[in-house]
């Protein structure tokens, strides 16, 4: 795994190569080479499987984090790609015409998280929500329960305890 | 479990504009002629659903009602979870049909909608459809906890709570989800409550209507189908 | 044999931009909603189909219909309160969101599972795949018009989900691996009423093979019919059974043993054909090498040993910070877990990657124009595609 990281760091520019456990690898790359090493990886080091594509919202440090899972599976080895993207106006490069199949994953991004990837088949159509009017519902400033609340008729009488304080109550009822 | 963010506000300025397919426009036909249509008043009936008046005769009402019990015809929209329950009672082990209840494929053919777990937005919005083509006197059932407070999905974005808001329920099964046994008995309960002649919903439905309206459209935003599409 | 080639020159040409030009107007082509209420479809979920005649020339699939938004609402959640609402992503086979959940959780916290917890789950989830087969070889019988075998498939599934309600107490949902190990030991007697069980399968599967697969209806109209390239199936993801049946020899319980896999002696299926027919048989075969395995981890598993390592206290659980894959072989492909945790008690995003999500979306869609209104449904069960993993 470690040779492989190796070969690619004298073609690309490699962020810090982090290993999470045999087989399994992270790294960071800039946005502009994503496309050059997507390549290299598919078609010269064998990793043409893509695994998933998905986002995390660091919403504090005001950046997506976009992972393209790829994986060699004659060597069995798993290598997490990251881009980091601008939490405003957040654009991605599509890759479709690498993988079809990422067409899907950019169609569930652009609607879960906001984050568009211009050229990509269908990608403004709706894929899961129908009617959606708010905030892309995966954003970590968007609050579920409060939504919910606010849309949804509720039953009255549901109780929320905080597990916490509830677990105590239950074991040590007197206090002590 | 996080608090609620008291400064999270729904969005509600935004309306969802109606699709373009469904839009008054002129077409031209096979043979040449240009007609104007507008979808949403041309391919449906526009009549609003009346209440079913009850026999005249107590004696007569009561064999409807014992008539209507022994052929629930179920059907067979698997909306939720609870879908998977529903295949054992087809067959032999749990046999619901000795109770004469049945599957149907479409909604014109069956009298007992059931709401099999909980619904998203986009599948209340085909439930109701289905309701509405079904012939009465209909019945629902909800079944699961999610139809009754929400269960499991609680705090979800994308599911309707309280299922009694937006269709008339004659009946809950509890449990997440409700075993085969438990199934049964709740169609055995509906019998009951049939037979007796308690179970209202259709007519409820038909009384309320501007009520149920109301609280559909207020969760479907893009509503793209006429208001009663029997 | 038959070569399933569509003849794509009646059809319209396709549009500078690479669409189709369909003009419903002109007549000659009908819109057709096959779901989500409909017997031909899998799950709740919907296949727009354009058909110009009895043939389809377009299919655009539409999901949704059961998105709960897991994925926000696990956020919300501390990390053993997700334990609960994980199995529910997956109705038909639960089994594998525990394990992935679990395992991904201790491979970020480090910690170390107990041996007989790892033969517990393994066990779980050869279980979890039988009753998964059983739902597609019902499916692909019902698909076609044989009723039968959606009788005796549902019956064998309920007397494997009695051993399941023995097991862990609970029939769909088990909620029985948990981050740390599993709830509980094998139950007195448990392997004869097992063997009881699998015996039964095995003589109702023998059924199977005379009623269905040997049937010249079923023959005729799954050979040759719903053909995947298997060049397609490096671009497209396709994992698991459906790359078995176009020859690719890839298991993840072989290729990267997880949990005891290493231990236990199996075969991977493999067909050629990598039509409807392959699929069904590669599935068949699947069956029998799931009941092979189970009776070897009941006769190889430790009898007793701790089911539980020891976990920090739930409830102020905190999770290094880091990210982490954990992925399986389920009865579908592969199943895996994107697990981000940013050090605090709530995880800060798990991604699940279903293998429905790229068979049902992308290949289905390519490989519907062509085929029969009536074979669609065969074609999207022979995918064995489960809609709630799609939408999470």
């Amino acid at each position: 795994m470690r040779d492989i990281h190796a070969r690619l760091k004298q073609r690309h520019h490699l962020g810090q190569f982090e290993r999470q456990r045999p087989g399994l690898a992270f790294f960071t790359v800039p946005r502009e080479y994503l496309r050059g090493l997507l390549l290299d990886l598919r078609d010269k080091e064998g990793f043409s499987h893509l695994v998933l594509l998905t986002a995390v919202d660091w919403m504090e440090e005001g950046l997506f984090q976009l992972t393209y899972m790829l994986n060699n599976r004659a060597e069995d080895v798993t290598f997490g790609i990251r881009v980091m993207l601008d939490r405003d106006e957040a654009e991605g490069d599509s890759i479709h015409d690498l993988w079809p199949t990422a067409e899907t994953y950019q169609r569930e991004l652009k609607e879960m998280f906001g984050i568009n990837f211009p050229g990509s088949p269908r990608i403004d159509d709706e894929f899961i929500l129908e009617g959606w009017t708010d905030l892309p519902p995966y954003r970590r400033d968007f609050d579920s329960l409060a939504y919910s609340q606010q849309t949804y008729a509720e039953r009255p009488g549901r109780v929320t305890h905080d597990p916490r304080e509830h677990m105590k109550q239950k074991l040590y009822p007197d206090g002590v | 479990m996080k608090d609620v963010d008291d400064k999270f506000l729904k969005n509600i300025d935004k309306e969802f504009p109606l699709r373009e397919e469904l839009r008054p426009r002129t077409v031209t036909t096979p043979d040449g002629q240009e007609i104007e249509i507008e979808p949403l008043k041309d391919y449906f009936c526009e009549a609003a659903p009346k209440v079913h008046p009850k026999a005249y005769i107590p004696i007569v009402e009561n064999f409807y009602n014992w008539a209507r019990a022994n052929s629930l015809w179920i059907l067979g929209f698997g909306t939720g979870c609870g879908a998977i329950e529903m295949r054992p009672l087809m067959t032999p082990r749990f046999d619901a049909y000795r109770y004469g209840i049945q599957w149907r494929p479409t909604p014109r053919q069956a009298n007992l909608l059931m709401i099999s777990g909980y619904l998203s937005v986009k599948t209340l919005k085909r439930a109701v459809r289905a309701y509405e083509q079904m012939q009465g006197p209909k019945y629902v059932v909800g079944l699961g906890s999610c139809t009754i407070n929400g269960g499991m999905y609680w705090d979800s974005y994308n599911t309707i709570k309280k299922l009694d808001q937006y269709l008339p329920v004659d009946l809950y099964i509890a449990g997440c989800m409700p075993r085969p046994e438990a199934l049964l008995a709740g169609f055995m309960d509906l019998k009951k409550l049939i037979k007796a002649g308690k179970c209202e919903g259709a007519n409820k439905y038909a009384e309320n209507f501007a009520f149920y309206k109301e609280n559909q459209k207020s969760v479907i935003k893009d509503w793209d189908m006429p208001d009663y599409n029997w | 044999m038959f070569s399933f080639k569509p003849d794509r020159s009646q059809y319209p040409a396709a549009g500078e931009d690479g669409k189709l030009e369909i003009d419903l107007e002109t007549g000659k082509y009908l819109k057709l909603w096959q779901g989500p209420n409909h017997p031909g479809i899998t799950g709740n979920m919907s296949v727009e189909l354009t058909v110009c005649g009895d043939e389809v020339v377009k299919g655009t699939t539409h999901v949704g219909y059961l998105h709960r938004g897991f994925e926000k609402l696990m956020e919300r959640r501390t990390f053993i309160q997700v334990f609960p609402i994980v199995c529910r992503v997956c109705v038909p086979e639960p089994d594998f969101n525990e394990y992935c959940y679990a395992a991904a959780v201790e491979d970020l916290a480090g910690i170390e599972v107990p041996e007989y917890a790892d033969w517990m789950r393994t066990l779980i989830l050869e279980m979890g795949r039988f009753n998964s087969y059983m739902m597609f070889l019902g499916g692909i019988g019902g698909a076609l018009g044989l009723g039968i075998t959606g009788q005796w498939m549902t019956y064998l599934r309920d007397i494997m989900l009695d051993r399941f309600e023995e097991l862990t107490g609970a029939r769909i949902y088990h909620m029985f691996i948990l981050p740390g190990g599993v709830r509980g030991h094998l139950p007195e007697g448990f392997e004869g009423r097992m063997e009881e069980v699998l015996d039964t399968a095995e003589r109702y599967l023998a059924d199977i093979d005379r009623v269905m697969f040997s049937n010249s209806v079923f023959k005729t109209r799954t050979q040759g019919v719903g053909y995947i390239d298997p060049a397609l199936f490096e671009p497209y993801g396709v994992t698991g059974p459906n790359a078995r049946a176009g020859g690719v020899a890839k298991d993840l319980r072989k290729d990267s043993p997880y949990l005891v896999y290493d231990q236990l002696d199996f075969d991977v299926v493999t067909h050629t054909d990598s039509d409807i027919w392959a699929r069904s048989n590669v599935r068949r075969q699947d069956v029998q090498v799931s009941i092979d395995l189970i009776r070897q981890i009941l006769r190889k598993m430790p009898k007793t040993g701790p089911a539980m390592a020891k976990i920090p206290n739930v409830l102020h659980w905190k999770i290094p910070r880091g990210e982490t894959y954990i992925r399986g072989e389920c009865s579908r492909g592969e199943y895996g877990y994107y697990l981000v945790s940013d050090g605090s008690g709530y995880p800060r995003r798990i991604n699940v990657r279903g293998p429905s999500y790229t068979h049902a979306m992308a290949l289905l869609e390519h490989m519907i124009p062509g085929t029969n209104i009536s074979d669609v449904a065969a074609l999207m069960v022979s995918l064995h595609t489960y809609p709630p993993e799609i939408e999470r």
